[in-house]
């Protein structure tokens, strides 16, 4: 896994199925999926570190994810399958004003999701094992 | 290293931080001098964006090429059409006399193709608007990746951009060739293209594009409206239309190899697009065009369409202002008098113009299609401009396009 952006995120993963634009896709204020098309609507990606194939459409997808770090509804981190620097971007903007430790690392996930994880410069690896509990919504 | 140790000022080292960040993800081989920008970052979408400015203002950057604007959330020439929050408008009005701050040239468009001085084929630029991306790449020959919001002004206040991607000759080949095989007469109705546009995102993602059997006399507003429908639904910052766009004169000159995949697209993928982005039923709550900002071809198309016509819905009329001041005086006396609401500087689907709505909405956008429902909350009815004048004038949604299903 190659890391993008140095932070570090520890949290529970979780997929999603499709590419995400976060400007349209996403109320930033409660960070919950709103585009239709996504077959993830009405999900909220806050706290997670997200994996998702790419980002998608309108290039104010920066400043959506940006105030979302800032406000604290965004994704911990990001494992993405390309490299987007519009992610990177919103990350580092964050990192450099409010001076969180928002991860981007591009690469593949293997399956096994359960679990708590740590995203970081090194990679992903499993902070401690776990089943689900049934409130984590998502699934 | 005069960028990045404050020897330029603070608000440069900032911005050639970000740049050297961007860089390293994309594996970029060095940087390139730019010769324009033009700045997504002026719509507000959150304190963030105004720190942004804040810090760049505050560090003593100020543009090194000539930028222009992109929209904002404010029509400075209408601002009683404004309906959001008092606090909302001073954020937005601030993020915007911030970018002025920092030298930017207040164009307040999505369509800055449409301005004078437009780049040209080759020309390395940097810019954000993803419909603008996507027009610059394919359609101007113009050489830009896909900037996003800080990226694009970060450029700009350094004159620099990573040397990846769309900015070289490497990265502009096709990848995939898309094959249209539909009849004759589908090209004759201009929705045709923002269909195809959507199809193109939805099926090609990230990679360029080679477009075959698109009609020669394709116009540049058919290729704006394809390219902002495909920004929309997918990734995609460059499409060749072979025998049409610049660098595209025949398929062998837009491929590193022939030997690339193909794609056919029929009516029936072009159905399935139309569905997608708005068969709403019902009696029309309204009508919004001009998503990218209309063209000053657009306007005087639209304004012989509304002749001697009444629109019975709120009917607006996207475009800017540098555009506006370039069309004939008759041309906004005859939206006048059909009812229609010019809105410049801005979006109805950015920024809260249009208020509460009963009825679907008409567009003629693809982009507008794509992002309305979740902005505003409403139903969409695609349909060509035609069709959104007759609706218009009759109360009722009539639609003659061929893409039904």
């Amino acid at each position: 896994m190659r890391c993008l952006l140095p932070g570090v995120a520890v949290g529970e993963l979780f997929r999603l199925t499709a590419p995400l634009s976060f400007w349209g896709g996403v109320d930033p204020t409660t960070g919950a999926i709103v585009d239709r098309n996504h077959p993830q609507n009405g999900v909220s990606i806050t706290g997670v570190i997200l994996v998702m194939p790419h980002g998608r459409g309108s290039s104010s997808s920066a400043t959506v994810l940006a105030e979302m770090i800032r406000i604290g509804t965004a994704p911990l981190g990001l494992i993405l399958q390309e490299p987007d620097q519009i992610l990177v971007t919103a990350g580092f903007v964050a990192n450099s004003l409010y001076l969180s430790e928002f991860v981007v690392s591009c690469g593949q996930v293997p399956p096994g999701d359960d679990g708590v994880f740590r995203l970081d410069d090194a990679g992903l690896s499993l902070e401690s094992a776990g089943a689900r509990s049934d409130s984590d919504g998502g699934y | 290293m005069a960028f990045l140790n404050g020897e330029l000022g603070e608000g440069a080292a900032l911005a050639m931080g970000l740049l050297v960040t961007i860089a390293e993800t994309e594996s970029a081989t060095g940087f390139i001098d730019i010769e324009g920008a033009h700045i997504d970052g002026c719509l507000f979408h959150g304190q963030a964006g105004i720190d942004f400015a804040r810090a760049l203002v505050e560090g003593n950057a100020t543009v090194q090429v000539p930028t222009t604007l992109n929209v904002s959330s404010l029509d400075l020439l209408h601002p009683d059409l404004y309906r959001g929050s008092a606090s909302d408008a001073i954020a937005a009005r601030e993020l915007m006399d911030l970018h002025v701050e920092l030298g930017c040239a207040p164009t307040w468009t999505c369509a800055p193709y449409q301005l004078p001085g437009r780049p040209e084929l080759g020309t390395q630029i940097a810019w954000g608007e993803s419909n603008a991306i996507v027009f610059a790449n394919s359609v101007l020959g113009a050489r830009t990746n896909r900037y996003g919001d800080f990226a694009d002004l970060s450029c700009a206040v350094t004159g620099r951009a990573p040397a990846s991607g769309l900015h070289l000759d490497s990265g502009r080949k096709a990848e995939v060739l898309v094959e249209v095989a539909v009849p004759e007469s589908a090209f004759a109705h201009e929705i045709f293209f923002p269909l195809l546009g959507h199809w193109l995102g939805a099926n090609t993602g990230t990679r360029v594009a080679a477009i075959s059997g698109l009609p020669s006399d394709t116009t540049e507003d058919n290729l704006k409206a394809l390219g902002a429908a495909a920004a929309s639904s997918g990734s995609t910052a460059m499409f060749h239309a072979v025998g049409v766009t610049p660098e595209a004169s025949t398929f062998e000159e837009c491929v590193a190899s022939t030997d690339i995949p193909s794609i056919r697209v029929a009516m029936n993928d072009l159905k399935r697009a139309r569905d997608a982005l708005g068969n709403g039923s019902g009696v029309p709550g309204a009508v919004s065009v001009g998503t990218p900002h209309m063209s000053a071809a657009e306007l005087q198309h639209l304004a012989l369409l509304v002749v001697d016509g009444r629109s019975r819905i709120p009917f607006y009329v996207n475009t800017g202002r540098g555009v506006l001041a370039s069309v004939p005086d008759n041309v906004l006396a005859a939206l006048e008098a059909f009812g229609a609401t010019v809105v410049t500087d801005t979006c109805t689907y950015i920024t809260p113009i249009m208020g509460h709505v009963d009825g679907p909405v008409l567009t003629n956008s693809g982009k507008w299609a794509y992002y309305a429902p979740a902005n505003l909350g409403l139903d969409v009815v695609f349909a060509g401009l035609e069709e959104c004048v007759k609706s218009a004038m009759s109360g009722e949604i009539h639609l003659e396009d061929p893409f039904q299903v």
